[in-house]
């Protein structure tokens, strides 16, 4: 390595170590205005909450033995519907590609489901299939779902016509295309699915907790600003936060883990 | 000579909603084995049509294609640049065996040897990235081959490549395809690269293809690809062949 090379290096590293800085310091920075207003009574703490208090109110759910209760009903219904919807919209827009019939008979139907706002089908959820975590499942799940079938196909249709030549010119059959080109050409577009599948389940499930539940991370909130208890509603959103933040590093780290040409 | 292939008046016609496209008509030539048949030819005129029938990608319309063994194993090289960019040398080279089921050890070895034959040893792990365009293409040839094609088609392989890299991988080729005596059918816009490569040259006329003439290709020694560009009768061809495509146009 040339000294040069080693100089840019060291530039590019404290460049992106600056970037990380000064995050953490706006970070620091808001958390301690926000005490301080507080403090001073510069803001009204009680539509406002402040840190401490959030903190104070974490500790007492802790003791209460509820804090964990909530984040991982949330986590759980996040994951089930989570898998159960990424799933599901593979599976279809397979059948889309593997049959184009398929494809252009659903296609108009897709359209109009993915325009139709999915927490219009909360109260008919409710009715269907009851007021329980069952429903804030199937509503997470439909919220992700179709953007899932309409992403997936769109990358899977997409698959380069010269690479679908070469296999063929192999004698590849349609499963063999399918597993040797589709799917392995696409594990970018099906990790963003990913990426963006977990804030659509987490959405749902909110909001399905927000209707229905009397647990999680939803509920937390939706009972903290029934009571006008503004320190849970900010405890709850606060954790959202951070599980939202876990959940979505660990689809980034695995990603890493499959993706390695380049 | 012993005839590998037969080809008699193909015929091709694809069907749009726009209407029909006669691509190909009355073609007919027999192919020797081990010789190196060139097709030049307008653009769009139907080049890669016949290849894409005689690998049996694309249905013919009309005419007999006769193969001097049965399951004569096709190895197509294509227009574009097509290694997998996930998959590392070894396995892009190794996807053809995988996907007709003849990968096993002795053809794994085989495939491997290749490889480091024609000098990409070091990268036989690497992924077509990090590999330069020249590298690539002598990569998918190495696919090409592995499956061990009774007969090689090549279409316009080297036509992403700069001239200068194209020069080379020519010669590379060339070497390549003499050493494993492989019957080719390479297709090329490149009237030079079809003299200097090949001992035989079909001139196709405008779509649809038709042959217009075949000219049989003879230097007094046998040299490299590009050597012989360097050569007085070169020229002569270079100008018959030309001609014969300018008045089409
Ligand atoms: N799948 C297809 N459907 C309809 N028409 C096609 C199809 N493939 C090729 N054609 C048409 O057939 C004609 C011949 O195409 P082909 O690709 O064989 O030409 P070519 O000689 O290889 O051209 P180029 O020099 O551009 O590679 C063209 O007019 C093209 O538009
Ligand atoms: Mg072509």
């Amino acid at each position: 390595m040339s000294e040069e090379h080693k100089v840019y290096l060291k530039k590019i590293k404290k460049k992106n170590r600056l970037v990380l800085i000064t995050q953490i310091i706006v970070f620091i920075l808001f958390i301690v205005l926000w005490e301080i207003a507080s403090h001073y009574n510069l803001i009204n703490t009680f539509l406002t909450s402040s840190p401490s208090n959030v903190v104070k109110t974490i500790i007492s759910l802790y003791k209460e033995g509820n804090l964990f209760k909530h984040i991982f009903i949330t986590a759980y219904e996040t994951i089930i519907s989570f898998f159960i919807g990424t799933l599901i919209g593979l599976i279809i827009a397979s059948l889309m590609w593997w049959n184009n019939f398929t494809a252009r008979v659903i296609s108009p139907y897709l359209t109009i489901l993915n325009s139709l706002p999915k927490v219009a089908l909360g109260p008919i959820l409710i009715i269907w299939v009851g007021a329980n975590m069952n429903s804030i499942i199937v509503m997470a799940l439909l919220i992700s779902v179709i953007i899932t079938i309409i992403n997936a196909y769109h990358g899977f249709s997409n698959t380069d016509e010269s690479r679908i030549k070469l296999l063929k010119s192999f004698k590849a059959s349609k499963w063999q295309i399918f597993t040797n080109l589709v799917i392995p050409g696409n594990i970018k577009t099906i990790f963003n699915i990913l990426k963006i599948n977990i804030s659509m389940s987490l959405i749902g499930v909110i909001m399905g907790e927000l209707l229905v539940s009397k647990e999680g991370l939803g509920y937390l909130i939706m009972y903290g600003s029934q009571v006008f208890n503004l320190n849970l509603v900010m405890t709850g959103i606060i954790l959202l936060c951070c599980l939202s933040i876990i959940i979505y590093y660990i689809i980034v780290m695995t990603e890493k883990k499959f993706i390695k040409y380049y | 000579m012993k005839e590998i292939l037969k080809i008699v008046k193909l015929n091709k016609r694809y069907h749009t909603v726009n209407g029909e496209i006669e691509a190909v008509k009355d073609f007919s030539f027999n192919v020797d084995d081990s010789s190196f048949i060139a097709i030049v030819g307008p653009s769009g005129c139907g080049k890669s049509t016949i290849l894409s029938i005689l690998c049996g990608i694309e249905k013919k319309s009309g005419g007999k294609i006769l193969f001097n063994k049965k399951d004569a194993v096709i190895g197509y090289m294509l227009q574009n640049d097509t290694l997998l960019p996930w998959l590392s040398v070894l396995d892009n080279a190794l996807l053809g065996l995988k996907i007709n089921g003849n990968l096993n050890k002795e053809t794994k070895e085989r495939t491997i040897s290749l490889i480091k034959t024609y000098g990409l040893g070091d990268f036989i792990n690497s992924y077509p990235s990090s590999l330069s365009g020249g590298m690539r293409q002598r990569v998918a040839l190495i696919r090409t081959l592995a499956i061990n094609p009774d007969i090689l088609l090549l279409d316009e392989a080297f036509s992403s490549l700069d001239y200068q890299t194209r020069l080379e991988v020519s010669n590379d080729v060339y070497e390549i395809i003499k050493k494993e005596k492989k019957t080719t059918i390479m297709v090329t816009h490149d009237i030079g690269e079809a003299i200097s490569m090949a001992d035989t040259v079909i001139v196709l006329s405008k779509r649809p293809a038709k042959i217009k003439n075949v000219y049989k290709i003879k230097f007094n020694d046998n040299t490299t690809p590009s050597d012989k560009r360097t050569h007085e009768q070169f020229n002569t061809y270079y100008k018959m062949i030309w001609e014969d495509l300018d008045i089409n146009v």
